[in-house]
This record gives C-alpha cells, structure tokens and sequence, in this order.
C-alpha cells in the first residue's frame, strides 16, 4: 500500500474513513504487538479537521505511526520502558511536527527495544513485537513495531530511529525499505537519545518514492539541534546511468547465511544488468566496527540516561529511606536488563584509567574506519553487501547471549560509526520465505542518490 | 598556640578557581532568562534546562562573545577550536545528570592577572585556563525532604583556574577583588555578589620554607565574598599549620567555610571523591573562531583596571585615589560613568586631572550619601563647565563645591556660569570693585597690627587680610586679586 493508494482512498471516501481503517487494522493484528498504545482520539480529530478543509499539505489525511521514543502527542511517549510508562511529552519531535505540518496523522506509538536498546524488540519492558512474516520470528529492531506495520500495510509509512541498524536490520526482517540517512540530515530534537554521535532519524515504507517523499519533508536545518545540516536532500528524477559499486566482500564470508548471501549476489546480478559496474571491495576495518561501536554507543549511554533519575518525570521508587536508594532502585525498576548492561559497560569504558584504554582508542579506530570508508568512495558511487547476516530469528533464540545479539549488527554499524546513509531494500526471500534485505552504503549526502538507485531497481 | 615565630617558618601557596556567572540574556544552552534573581522557583527554566527527555542544547553564542571578553581581560589565548565535554555526577540538582562543561579543549589558554597589593605592589598570578561551563540548580534542605529550584540550572558561568602563584591571605583577597574588577570592567558579568555571580574555591596548602615540594592541598569551596576569601584562606593556613606542627599529615580533601563561626570545615575527602567520567559532547559542535572575530569582539573591551591604573597614575593620582576610583566605576555602573568622564577628556591631561580628582573628592562622597540621589543630569558637562570657570578664575574651589552639590541634585541642568552669577558664586575680578573692598579692610583699626607686622617682613599676615576681604565680598572677590591688590596699597 503506497502513499497514493491512501491519498485516493481518502478523496473517494474521508480522511475519517482511511484513518479509521489504519487503526481497524492496527487492532485486527494485536497479536504480532507491533504497537504500544493507539492515539486514536487525536488522530480522529485531526482526520476531521482535514475532511474539514482545516488542515491540507501533501500528507493531508495520511495515516503514519512513529516509534515510541519520539516524543508524541496523543499517547505516552514510553521508549518501551517502565521508566516512561506514564510520561506525555509536553511538545513533539521536529521530524513529527514536519510530519503532522504537511497534514499526516500519526495514529499510534510503535513498540522497540526499551530505549531502542536491542536488536529483536525482546528488549520492550512489554513484550516482543513479531515478525511480519512467521509470528514466531522475531521482528528485528528496534524499531520492530514500525517495520511490521508497515509491512502489514497497516500504514503506508512509520517512523523509526537507526543508531546501529535499528531501521535497516527490521526493514530487512520485513520485507519494507527502511532509510538511515546521513547523520545530521533530519532533526534529532524530540527523540529520545540513545547514543547522540549515530542516532538517526529515518522511515520505513513499501515503495521507494514514499521513502523520498517523507525524507524530504523530514530533513533539514532544525536550529533546536546544533548537528543538522541545511537541507541538501533533493529527490532525483533519475538514477545516475552506469554507476560504479563495490560489494563488501567482507560482508559475504561463510558466517553470512547462504541464503542472504544468494539474495545479495541475485541483486547484484540485477544491477550489473541494469547496466553498473559492481566489484568486490574490502573494509578491513569493518571487523573492528563492532567492537568499536560497544565501545562509543554505551558510553553516550550511561550518559543520555542519566537524566532518567526519578527526581523530576517518569518512574519513582517508592519508599525509598535515602537519596542513593532513590536513585539506585528507580533505575533498577525503570530500565531493562539491557538498559542496564549498556549503562554498566558505557561507565566502565568512561571511568577514570579506562577512558583513554578504551574511549578514546575507540574514537580513533572509529577515524580510521571513516577513511577507509572515504578511500572506497573517492572510486566507487556506493557500496554494497547484506543487511544482517541471518534472516529474522526466532524469538528466544539469542536473548540469553548478548554477543550473539551483538553480532546481528556486524554489518549495520559501520556506516552508523561513519555517519553515512545506508538504506536496506527487499531483495527476495529465503528458502523458507523470510525476507531478505541488500543493504546501499553511500558517501555522506548521498541519500537521494542511494534511494534513486533503489528506486530504478524496484521493477527489476 | 601558634606564635608568628611558628607561622613564619611556612610557606602559604594558594591557587583559586573562580566562577564567574556571565551576563548573557538567556542561558547557556536555552533560551529561558539567565537572570534569575527574585523569580519564584522553576519559573525561568526551559525543557533543554529541565532535562527532558529528547532535548538538545543550543549553544547561546553570547556566551561565546563573552568569554572571548574575558579572555582578553585575563590576557589568555582564545582557542581556535574548543569544545564541550559532559561531567557525570548524580544530584537532584543536575537535571541531566551531567554537567556540560569544557574539560579537554578549553576556550581560553593561558593567561596571566596583575595584582595590585596594597600599597601598590603588584605580584602576577598565571592563569591556567579559563572554561565555559554551565551552573547547576539549586537545593534547599526542610529536614525529612529537600526542594529543587531548577532557575539557575543552565546558567553560562566561566570558570578561571589560576596557577598557584599566590602566597598570602591578603594576596588572595587583593587577586579575587581583580578578577571582580576585570570580569564587569570587560562586561562580562553583572558581578552581583551578593547573588553569587562570582564564587571562589580557594586551594590552600602549607609546606616548610625552603621546601621544594608543595603541601598537600585543602580546597575551601564556594566562596562568594572578598573578606571570606581571605578569612577561610587565612584560617586553612593556620589550621594546616598546626596540624603540621602536632605532625599530623594533611588530608585531600574538600572544605567548607561557615561565615558565621569564621571557621572551614570537612565536606569530602579524596576517598569518597568522585569519578566524573568525562567524556565528549556529541550534541554540541565545536567552537570554531577565526583571528578577525576574536579581534573584532575584543577590540569592544573597554579600558581594564590596569590600563586605568596606569593612566591615573601618570596623570599624578595616589593609589588611594586611584582604587576609589577603580572601585566606585564597578559600583555606580549602569548609574553613573565615573571613568568614562575621565576619558572624555582624556586628551587633555590637566581637564583629566581635575575630573579625576573632583570624582574623588567632591562626586564619590557625595554619592555615597544616604540622603543623595542621582537624577538625569549630565554630571560630566557640569563637572567640566566647573573646570572651565575654575580656569578662568570665576570660581572659587568653595563656591565650586557649594554649586555642584546644589545642581547634582537638580532634575534638569541649567545654564551652570548664569545659575553660579545669579546665586552669587562667581568671583568678582573687577579691580575698582574689589580695592574698594582692601580700602575698606584696611582702613578698619583691627587690620592695623596685621598691616604692621605685612611691612615688617612677616608675610602670614596677608593671610588674615585677604580672609577680611574674602568675608567682605560674600566670598566672591577672586582671592587671588585681593591679594594682589594689598600688596600694592602697602607698598
């Protein structure tokens, strides 16, 4: 279901209409826990404005769902956590109210990893969101609920935020183009930090225009944060003719599932036909990137969920005898396991006699990695290779070993690290009919470029 | 008991850091207002202050402004490149859990403060650094439960660390009321004391003369007076003394003053210290300053105490003069420009003189008067129309007082020479009038004996005569004249 599919639905019916059959649908798939509460009531009445003619844009009417760690209106805005059970937000996120700005309503908060903390959304202090696909699947994450949702055609386009893959990974679980743009392209204000040097703001949709169309609205100078950049994305007509890519070549080993494998090479197939140059390249940095990023991501952790302390919002102890216990039982009571695992890891690696052992010696094998991504580039438009190693897994299947959680982002998180736009886009499906997604790696900037190539391919 | 004899045999080294809270309209990272001073509690605090979730900072670039202000007051290097770093600590003060702050790329380097000593000894204290940090909020204690007051939460303050380079109470008082002069000289703060806009940590230590190593240190915190800088300074020093002298070992540690008891006392030592774990600000680019900016701002700092010092000096003031009028600049400011008359006229050296010295003698202790209030009149074009008929010999230095102090307090100025002739004040310089007056003075029996003793040689008598003639005329015959005039009808 597309953008325009809804937009003349909405002209042969009501923006009331269209908006109530989202939430209908929404409810009818309960069972895969993709949402976590309904704004039901808001959304309702902003599709009457519009069938008023009070409110118009190129969204007018169109339902959306955003992740539940922007701050919304509408609902609790809970980051999945106990902590925010009970937290509305008193303003919204600049890429919502730009959203809501060209008449999109938002119908509901999608689940995630508490915090986006996670892989799978098994991290949700309410349950797990799942797959799209095989209900005993996970639904990738965190921004899980988003992703299936989309996939479901619930709503033609949701919301989602990509520190380490949090929107490609699901996307890819999915079947649905999920977009981590260049870090700095949409607005981080209003959406809760998880690691503030990679957190990105991005969508999931099932057509590439509709990813172009949403981004474009999203992106830009916001000056309420100081790491945007002036609006450089612009949608291209076309994709350029003939481009030049390089496959990860250390992205295909034989750790990569065979049938992911298959699927990238199909893809890569398809664009040799299409006419580009595809070449194995390598990144041997890439095999340090994991390691770098639970490095730098939990120590900009411990720090951004510090402000979480039960003094002024959010979850409280109750009775509590001193400060420190306030402190020490509201945390342990507000955050997941993983929560507190990155916060403990993010303290130690900052600690005094470890910062500069580990913090610091991340940030510069991080330098490196963004060379050796710059040096690919000054030869080759865009990289290639999987999204994940593994089609979804299934639920259980990885939450008692953090690392082999850890590991599903080998392939996400250098181009977080980086800063560079990175969209995954279906692929096709395994043997056993799980999607598959490829995975575009761009220079910085290039966003319109990478979604233009996906969307050439889209029919081939 | 400590004897001088003792306290002689140490040496006192101390170094402060001095907060100073910036005078920007808005906070340092907020657009809620910086001046909190009589706003009800958490009325002045802004989501990004509040630590909602979500929020960024904004860097406020008169911050920035400022400090490179300070820099220039503090004769450091502003840095090309500075950045944020976040300091970790959990109080229900810090609503974001971290303060922001500058830890590894400071905004200003090096640098170096000259400290005037009473008595005019000037000793130079090296500044370490200077850094651009925000303030915390604020907690009051009503025994079972505590209130947060978040309104001076995100306050911008720059935090000056000096080198330690100062050896006496005395000195520390004399450099923490320079930092004072040269922090609202360049406009870098209100200087609210009495609201905390300047804090000093004062780190203490005392170690054998003749020692090559420093003591270990004590550091006093949150001083926001002068006096209770040098006081806990002073009282540390002895304390460390005597435990020294009992051959007790000094502990790290951090101590607090009770300004009633005049005593510093324990707060933490160096076990219980925290672990801040600094780390980089990825929400805050960082500052990027080219030569011609830096230039361009600094070049708007008015003239500093120093240069003053300088000035008045050459111009033939005293030090006691020229402090009164160092001091009375930062206190009627905003008021009354008291320097800047000065430099008004600062071209003319004899006209800068007489202005200085009238602010000193006459304006300074008249402002200080209960009963005296400023108005809107321009004070420097009445001080200096005084100046001109004092030159021309129309106005006595008597009259002259009697006339400022009448039109200091008058709602508009008028003409000054009409309103002086029509009270009277203007001198008579008119020879027929004025030896009619010696005529008359000297014809008078009580004059004979001082009209004696003129021709005898003995020269104080003319004294007494030139008083009659002054009574004579109300005060108006130019004294200078009279005496002329008797000279001659003696002769």
């Amino acid at each position: 279901m597309t953008i325009t599919d809804i937009q003349n639905q909405i002209k042969a019916t009501s923006a009331r209409a269209v908006v109530e059959n989202s939430i209908k649908l929404a409810r009818e798939n309960e069972q895969y826990h993709a949402i976590l509460n309904l704004t039901e009531e808001r959304a309702l009445k902003l599709a009457d404005e519009v069938d008023a003619g009070k409110i118009t844009g190129k969204l007018a009417g169109v339902p959306f769902l955003v992740k539940d760690n922007f701050l919304a209106f509408g609902a609790p805005t809970t980051a999945a956590s106990k902590m925010l059970e009970k937290f509305d937000a008193p303003l919204q996120a600049t890429a919502v109210e730009k959203l809501e700005a060209e008449g999109a309503i938002c119908i509901g908060k999608t689940n995630l990893d508490a915090f986006a903390h996670g892989g799978s959304t098994e991290n949700s202090a309410y349950g797990p969101t799942k797959n799209a696909y095989d209900q005993s699947r996970v639904s990738g994450g965190s921004s899980g609920g988003s992703a299936v949702f989309t996939a479901l055609n619930v709503v033609p386009f949701a919301l989602g935020s990509d520190t380490g893959g949090s929107i490609r990974q699901p996307a890819s679980f999915n079947g649905v183009i999920g977009i981590k743009p260049t870090y700095g392209m949409v607005s981080r204000y209003g959406v809760i930090a998880m690691a503030s040097s990679t957190d990105t703001i991005g969508a999931f949709a099932t057509n590439v225009s509709d990813v172009e169309m949403v981004m474009d609205i999203m992106s830009g100078l916001d000056p309420r944060d100081m790491t945007t950049m002036s609006d450089f994305f612009q949608v291209k007509t076309d994709a350029k003719p003939g481009q030049k890519i390089g496959l990860i070549k250390d992205f295909m080993t034989d750790d990569v599932d065979s049938d992911v494998r298959a699927k990238v090479n199909e893809y890569v197939e398809k664009l040799r036909a299409a006419g580009h140059t595809v070449e194995e390249v390598s990144l041997p940095m890439a095999e340090y990137a994991l390691a770098i990023y639970y490095i730098i991501v939990p120590a900009e952790i411990s720090s951004n969920l510090a402000r979480f302390d039960g003094i002024r919002y959010g979850h409280r102890a109750e009775s509590v005898k001193t400060l420190a216990e306030l402190y020490g039982r509201t945390r342990d009571e507000g955050f997941v396991t993983e929560n507190k695992r990155r916060i403990m890891i993010g303290s130690y690696v900052l600690s005094s006699g470890f910062f500069d052992a580990y913090y610091l010696q991340a940030q510069k094998a991080r330098t490196l990695l963004i060379n050796e991504f710059n040096k690919l580039f000054a030869s080759y438009d865009l990289l290639i290779g999987p999204v994940a190693p593994t089609t979804a897994f299934k639920l259980g299947e990885n939450t008692s070993d953090p690392i082999k959680m850890y590991l599903e982002d080998i392939m996400t998180v250098p181009a977080s690290l980086a800063g560079l736009p990175a969209i995954s886009v279906p692929a096709g499906f395994s043997q056993t009919g799980l999607p598959i997604g490829v995975q575009f790696i761009g220079p910085r900037q290039s966003d319109a470029d990478l979604l233009a190539l996906a969307r050439s391919m889209e029919t081939k | 008991m400590l004897t001088d004899e003792i306290l002689e045999k140490y040496e006192m080294t101390v170094g402060i850091e001095c907060h100073v809270q910036l005078a920007t309209d808005t906070k340092l990272f907020s657009g809620a207002d910086n001046d909190e001073r009589d706003k009800s509690p958490n009325s002045v605090v802004s989501p990004i202050d509040y630590g909602l979730p979500g929020m960024l900072p904004v860097l406020n670039r008169g911050a920035v402004d400022l400090a490179i202000r300070a820099g220039k007051a503090l004769n450091g290097k502003i840095a090309p490149i500075s950045r944020f770093d976040r300091k970790h600590y959990f109080y229900p003060d810090l609503p974001k859990g971290y303060q922001t702050t500058q830890m590894y790329s400071p905004i200003i380097g090096a640098g170096v403060v000259h400290v005037a000593l009473e008595g005019g000894e000037l000793i130079d204290v090296r500044i370490n650094h200077a850094h651009l940090e925000e303030d915390a909020g604020k907690l009051t204690h009503y025994g079972t439960y505590s209130l947060v007051d978040l309104n001076r939460a995100g306050t911008p303050l720059i935090e000056i660390v000096s080198e330690p380079d100062i050896h006496s109470a005395l000195g520390a008082k004399a450099y923490a009321t320079e930092l004072y002069h040269l922090m609202t000289y360049a406009g870098v703060t209100r200087g609210d004391l009495y609201h905390g806009n300047m804090r000093f940590d004062v780190n203490v230590s005392a170690a054998l003369k003749g020692s090559d190593k420093l003591g270990t240190r004590a550091e006093v915190k949150n001083l926001n007076s002068f006096r209770s800088v040098e006081r806990a300074t002073e009282y540390e020093f002895r304390h460390q003394v005597e435990l020294l002298e009992r051959g007790e070992k000094i502990v790290q540690e951090t101590r607090g003053w009770d300004d009633a008891k005049q005593k510093t006392s324990s707060q933490r030592n160096k076990e219980d210290s925290q672990d801040y774990r600094y780390m980089p600000d990825a929400d805050i680019p960082p500052i990027i300053l080219s030569d011609e900016e830096i230039t361009k701002i600094q070049a708007d700092v008015p003239r500093l105490p120093g240069e003053w010092r300088k000035i008045l000096g050459d111009l033939g003031l005293e030090y006691s003069q020229i402090e009164t009028l160092i001091y009375a600049e930062n206190e009627y400011r905003g008021k009354v420009a008291i320097l800047d008359m000065v430099e008004s006229v600062i071209s003319d050296p004899a006209k800068a003189k007489f202005i200085a010295n009238w602010n000193v003698n006459v304006f300074i202790p008249l402002l200080r008067e209960d009963d005296f209030n400023l108005t809107n009149i321009d004070y420097f074009k009445l001080e200096l129309t005084i100046c001109e008929l004092i030159e021309q010999n129309k106005l006595s230095s008597t009259n002259a007082k009697i006339l400022f102090r009448e039109l200091a307090s008058a709602d508009s100025l008028p003409d000054v020479e009409n309103y002086a002739k029509e009270k009277g004040y203007l001198q008579v310089s008119d020879e027929d009038e004025i030896i009619k007056i010696v005529d008359e003075v000297l014809n008078n029996p009580s004059a004979v004996k001082a009209v004696e003793d003129l021709r005898e040689g003995n020269d104080k008598a003319i004294g007494f005569l030139v008083g009659q003639v002054m009574r004579k005329s109300g005060g108006k015959a130019n004294p200078v004249l009279a005496q002329k005039l008797i000279r001659e009808r003696i002769k």
